[in-house]
């Protein structure tokens, strides 16, 4: 059984109907990739997982226990984590106090703090800013610390929103080095990207979601290859 | 000199005062973005309760034997507990069903818990509609004298109190573990979620510990001024509670220092405003600071211009 099953997923806002019947899986110790045009529904499905949205029908099964309809600081505890679209650094707190929020629910004080080192190996430009508002950081320090923050957690499952959205490309290309490098060392992801081209590079899987459903699943390499995507998705190249 | 120490004083002690209540106002504001009108009628309910407590204790009126030393503090514990329990009723039955309602309708509705608490209060079987002495649970006189200034025994206990109240919740809020969860929910709800935090625990904790102030500030209050402890529904309850409000928005709503100093600024400006210029205009003197400190900072003294949230 894959880590995360979504079945026939079904999420409303209000009379908007933005999910339909969305089926994916993640296996354990992979990067799955969920690739779209704007509104297909990816910051949707990735905010129903963490539990920010109480999906109106089918179901999510985390490690093989149902977590949909569950609060998200539960399933925090479960082993997933978020880095939301946007970052969604906490501005007006530090640098260093948004890398302890990330491991608020963690009661290992030596394994925090080796995370942490880990986390400011990864992303050294965090540790010079330490004591800094995390608001005062560039658009791709906010990201480096979304994602830092949600390493922290130590999560079995991590689930990224664009991570690349608005950074130089070569900034782009550090980052998912490190979401290689993240899931080299054991953490499964599920990767949202606007960015199919790097996504499908790093990938294993990826699904192509369309208005609020799934239009395709395959091995990452196979999309990357796929007329249809890469008319899509790739700029036709 | 000797009239501008003393006033300096007299203000600091009602200053800090106001600070505790506007504290509650403030922490409330900040997180959930609303303001909680409720909260001076919780501020009346300590005061009420601190004198029930007295009253039922036995504790002797105004010129009887000296009560006690334990008095004083069982009374302001009594009142704080009956308060943070309070707030965490309100909270969890009147507001929390209305966490994703336009604020309008929270609003109305602690206006509601607010006229509710007024008049509940005043049923015979609990606080009644005359006003009390208050039992005097702390020696009316001056512990010392320092160049004609007198430090009355009454304010010197305020000052303290509430010092210590707020050197506490300052190391809540910016030094603990918890208090790191309160300032990430005031900032995102949902990503504070994300990082673990039980959002509406922190909510919660948020206005017990603001009552707990407010019922601190409500001992305090009969304690500073024991003669006519007024009925429930009295409208210097609501003065009093709009006066901190005003204080919370001088510091900078939503900010937990600016609370501490707009209190401890319109207390200054009360009091020196009475003393030097007319005694029977206090109100006006610290509603002007309001709109100088506004005209002046939009957002408060220690406030911070932010862009609305997105
Ligand atoms: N809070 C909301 N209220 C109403 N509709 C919403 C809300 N959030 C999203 N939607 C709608 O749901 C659909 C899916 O949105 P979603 O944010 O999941 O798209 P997305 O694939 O992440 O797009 P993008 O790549 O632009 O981030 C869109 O049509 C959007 O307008
Ligand atoms: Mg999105």
């Amino acid at each position: 059984m894959a880590l995360l099953e979504i079945c026939d997923l079904d999420v409303h806002y209000g009379a908007i109907h933005a999910l339909k019947g969305v089926t994916l899986s993640v296996e354990a110790g992979q990067i799955v990739t969920l690739i779209g045009g704007n509104g297909a529904g990816k910051t949707t499905t990735l905010r129903a997982i963490s539990g920010l949205l109480t999906p109106s029908a089918g179901q999510i099964t985390f490690d093989g226990k149902r977590i949909d309809g569950r609060p998200p600081h539960e399933l925090v505890r479960l082993g997933l984590a978020h880095a939301p679209e946007g970052r969604g650094v906490f501005a007006n707190l530090t640098v260093d106090e948004n890398l302890d929020l990330g491991a608020y629910t963690r009661k290992d004080a030596a394994g925090v703090a080796a995370d942490r080192d880990k986390v400011l190996r990864l992303f050294p430009r965090l540790r010079e800013r330490l004591l800094q508002p995390a608001g005062t950081l560039s658009g791709g320090e906010q990201q480096m610390l979304a994602i830092g923050r949600a390493l922290l957690a130590r999560p079995r499952l991590l689930l990224l929103d664009e991570p690349s959205l608005g950074l130089a490309p070569q900034v782009v290309r550090t980052i998912f080095d490190i979401i290689r490098e993240i899931n080299a060392a054991g953490t499964t992801i599920l990767l949202v990207e606007q960015n199919a081209h790097m996504a499908l590079r790093v990938a294993h899987m990826g699904y192509v979601l369309e208005v609020g459903r799934i239009v395709m699943a395959d091995r990452a390499s196979v999309l990357a290859a796929s007329d249809d995507v890469r008319k899509a998705y790739l700029g036709g190249h | 000199m000797t009239k501008l120490l003393q006033t300096l004083f007299d203000g600091l002690a009602v200053g800090s005062l106001y600070a505790l209540i506007a504290l509650g106002y403030t922490m409330v504001y900040g997180i959930l973005q609303f303001i909680n009108f409720a909260h001076s009628d919780v501020f009346m309910t300590g005061a009420w309760v601190a004198y029930v407590v007295a009253a039922t204790a036995g504790w002797a009126a105004l010129g009887g034997d000296a009560p006690p030393l334990y008095a004083g503090l069982f009374t302001l514990f009594a009142s704080m507990l009956f308060c943070a329990i309070l707030g965490f009723g309100i909270e969890r039955l009147a507001y929390r069903p209305l966490r994703k309602a336009p604020r309008l309708n929270v609003l109305i509705t602690a206006i509601g818990i607010s006229l509710f608490l007024e008049n509940i209060g005043q049923r015979p079987e609990l606080f009644g509609t005359q006003p009390q002495k208050m039992p005097q649970l702390l020696p009316d006189t001056t512990l010392f004298t320092i160049a004609d200034v007198n430090f009355r025994v009454v304010d010197l206990t305020v000052i303290a109190v509430a010092l210590v109240l707020m050197a506490v919740l300052q190391w809540l809020v910016f030094h603990t573990r918890l208090g790191r969860a309160m300032r990430a929910v005031s900032h995102n709800f949902s990503v504070a979620s994300l990082m673990g935090i039980n959002v509406d625990a922190v909510i919660s904790f948020t206005f017990v510990v603001g009552s707990a102030m407010a019922a601190a500030a409500g001992f305090l209050y009969v304690m500073k001024y024991p003669g006519a402890l007024k009925q429930p529904a009295d409208s210097t309850w609501i003065l009093l509670g709009l006066k901190c409000f005003v204080a919370a928005v001088i510091g900078g709503i939503g900010n937990v220092r600016g609370a501490m100093l707009g209190g401890v600024l319109i207390g200054l400006m009360e009091m020196f405003g009475a003393a030097y210029l007319s005694p029977h205009m206090r109100d006006i003197y610290v509603f002007s600071l309001l709109i100088i400190v506004l005209l002046v900072r939009p957002a408060g003294l220690l406030g911070r211009a932010t862009v609305e949230k997105v």
